[in-house]
């Protein structure tokens, strides 16, 4: 078959979109590896908060700090990574009209994924890489874990690049007029910071692949920690750009706002694209070795510059909502256009819940402590307790409300289960909310993270109190448990459309 | 025009009154967290002053070892409470999972405390004080550290740092 033929198109009945079916087929596939590891990743949540939360201490030490190494590789990089190259494809050929230029190099980026993804999530859980999601050096694991990461992170580039390949040919056979829409051009933007952040990651484990092999004799931590958090940190910028780009789509889909002004809106994703990667310094803060004035540099993002990409976007979104309402009719007062908005819709549910999550908790704790405060946050529960709220209250979250809008376009299915569609936002957003404030306020008190029990201690010397923390960590806990439930709802419309969905035309 | 479609040829069109005052205020806010940054150093005294060397592991081993013993003046459950010249120079070195000795020290005066570790990378965190380090091996990290408040802190360890990770807590005992 020629892919570029018509033949090899669809037009969907409902949106009018032309999809490229070889492209539809990763996509939906992409996307059920992902939520087949968001599933895994929710279920070892559970567990792991039951643990933190001292009173209820479910699991043993040895299986806590295995299934918190799992938890976090699965989460943060399998999931969201999956997810995102399948959002990648969609943007870049749906969206753009277009095909998508090599679909076989898109199921062989797809192949060394999961080879890699299921290589060190099982050598993980067989207990060959109790060493977090980190895996600081001179902790050592199995070589298949490194090698999973890294034949993850080659095809995660390798898709990465199909994108990219296809967007460019997109344009040179005229697929569209003019310039990429915004949602494309944000997910461009997460695109190029995923290159230099797989590269990094590259870079890092192939050395620490060959070190585990002992083809290498030494790996130096100081050096190992650089490069890591090259890797580490910008992974977590890919979701922000796409979850920006995310943003402005389900605003479009749910209330058909247009961006207020195309200019300012890739501006700002311009900025993260030149600064954002910098901020990585600040996981390096209380390190040995750098220079004071380098920190303090690097960790301002360029002087917040990539801060204000993200006040930006915090201005564009809600004005291009509010203009939208107010055309609409809902023009009363300063806020009748938020009061009628579509909240039971299940995107415009997810839009607001995460875009709340991520700027008022997410961003702000992440902008005070991983910079102004770091001293006085370094490696406490206040680190989980941001990029709780940034990658699973805001990435996360709007990865799902973008879901019930993907898979029945992309499988041809009516979602299933409407009602819990939009109820799932609220609940997952209360359990989202309550686990990172729990997990920050513990931090405030000391409470260090990544510890099986902060009541033992071996040699006589007793434990800190951490005044209150039975409080805070309880908070933490009972927010699992709701925000695991509100993932599960998730995961259930989602597999129980793609089964047995409702077929439409 | 709407985020999903291609925008109208001619986008790159000026910002209206609002988007230029939100930018404004934004870019003032930026740039006052950045001197920020620097002010809390200057005026704050936030950025404790930290020297760093390199060390091998074994000769920082001995550096630790010379130092207990010429300053023990106790054992608490098998752990050496070293008692060091008042502004002296200090060793401790972090191991799986233990610290190499109880600290006592004196308010007041300034330390200069040598951290390493023998094995993995290890926190050291100062409770309930809540001042964070982080613990390299073949890295000695200078911090001067002058105690301002006697009483009993704990050092726990707050990197992850194998099995055994959360029974790592320490003590530093300052005196009046």
């Amino acid at each position: 078959m020629n892919i570029t033929q018509e033949s090899a198109f669809r037009t969907c009945s409902v949106t009018g979109l032309r999809v490229h079916l070889p492209a539809q087929k990763l996509i939906i596939t992409n996307a059920v590896a992902a939520v087949v590891f968001l599933l895994i990743g929710g279920i070892l949540a559970l567990l792991i908060a039951l643990t933190r939360w001292e009173v209820v201490q479910l699991l043993p030490a040895d299986l806590y700090y295995r299934f918190l190494s799992v938890h976090g590789t699965v989460m943060l990089v399998f999931w969201i990574v999956f997810f995102e190259v399948a959002g990648l494809y969609f943007g870049g050929t749906v969206l753009l009209n277009a095909r998508l230029l090599r679909p076989g190099l898109g199921w062989f980026a797809f192949v060394l994924m999961l080879a890699g993804a299921v290589m060190s999530t099982l050598v993980t859980f067989a207990g060959g890489a109790d060493i977090m999601f980190t895996a600081y050096v001179p902790l050592k694991a199995h070589p298949l874990f490194y090698l999973g990461v890294i034949l993850f992170a080659v095809g995660a580039l390798l898709a990465v690049g199909l994108f990219l390949a296809t967007v460019i040919v997109a344009k040179k056979e005229k697929r569209y007029t003019g310039s990429v829409p915004l949602v494309t051009y944000g997910l461009i933007a997460a695109a190029i910071i995923a290159v230099f952040t797989l590269v990094s990651g590259a870079i890092v484990f192939v050395p620490a692949f060959l070190w585990s092999l002992g083809i290498i004799s030494s790996f130096d931590p100081g050096a190992y920690r650089v490069l890591f958090w090259a890797f580490g940190h910008p992974a977590q910028q890919i979701n922000l750009s796409a979850m920006v780009a995310v943003w402005y789509a389900l605003a479009t889909l749910t209330t058909g706002a247009k961006p207020v002004n195309e200019k300012l809106s890739r501006f700002a994703f311009l900025l993260y694209i030149l600064f954002i990667n910098l901020g990585s310094v600040h996981h390096l803060m209380v390190d040995p070795a750098l220079s004071q004035a380098n920190r303090i540099f690097n960790t301002s993002y360029f002087f917040y510059l990539a801060v204000l990409g993200s006040l930006i976007h915090a201005y564009s979104i809600p004005a291009g909502v509010e203009v939208a309402q107010r055309a609409k009719g809902y023009a009363k007062g300063l806020f009748q256009w938020l009061v009628k908005a579509p909240w039971k819709e299940p995107g415009f549910a997810a839009l607001a819940v995460s875009f709340v999550i991520f700027g008022f908790i997410g961003g702000t704790s992440g902008v005070i402590q991983g910079m102004q405060v770091n001293m006085i946050a370094h490696n406490t529960l206040r680190i989980p307790g941001h990029f709780h709220a940034t990658v699973v209250g805001g990435t996360t979250l709007a990865f799902m409300g973008l879901a019930y809008y993907l898979i029945p376009l992309m499988t041809r299915r009516q979602l299933v289960g409407k009602a819990w569609a939009s109820a799932q936002p609220y609940i997952y957003g209360v359990g989202v909310t309550m686990l990172s404030l729990g997990m920050l306020w513990s931090g405030i008190l000391g409470v260090p993270r990544r510890t099986y029990d902060i009541a033992a201690s071996s040699a006589g010397v007793a434990a800190p109190a951490y005044a209150g923390s039975d409080v805070t960590l309880a908070i933490m806990g009972v927010g699992a448990v709701i925000a695991v439930i509100g993932g599960a709802i998730f995961v259930g419309i989602a597999v129980l459309t793609l089964l047995t969905g409702k077929k439409m035309k | 025009m709407s985020s999903l479609a291609s925008p109208e040829k001619v986008w790159w069109k000026p910002l209206c009154r609002d988007e230029r005052l939100w930018v404004a205020v934004a870019l003032a806010w930026s740039l006052f967290m950045f001197f920020g940054m620097l002010g809390w150093g200057a005026i704050g005294n936030q950025h404790l002053p930290v020297e760093t060397y390199r060390v091998n592991i074994g000769e920082f081993r001995q550096l630790t070892n010379d130092f207990n013993q010429k300053y023990t003046v106790g054992t608490q459950n098998g752990v050496p409470v070293v008692r060091p010249p008042e502004g002296g120079d200090v060793y401790l070195l972090a191991s799986a999972w233990k610290w190499s000795s109880i600290l006592e020290l004196k308010e007041g005066v300034a330390y200069r405390i040598h951290l390493s570790s023998a094995d993995f990378q290890h926190g050291f965190s100062l409770q309930p004080t809540n001042l964070n380090f982080q613990i390299l091996p073949e890295y000695d990290y200078v911090v001067t550290l002058t105690p301002d408040k006697a009483g009993e802190y704990q050092v726990v360890c707050n990197e992850f740092c194998g099995p055994g990770h959360n029974l790592m807590v320490g003590k530093i005992i300052v005196t009046e």
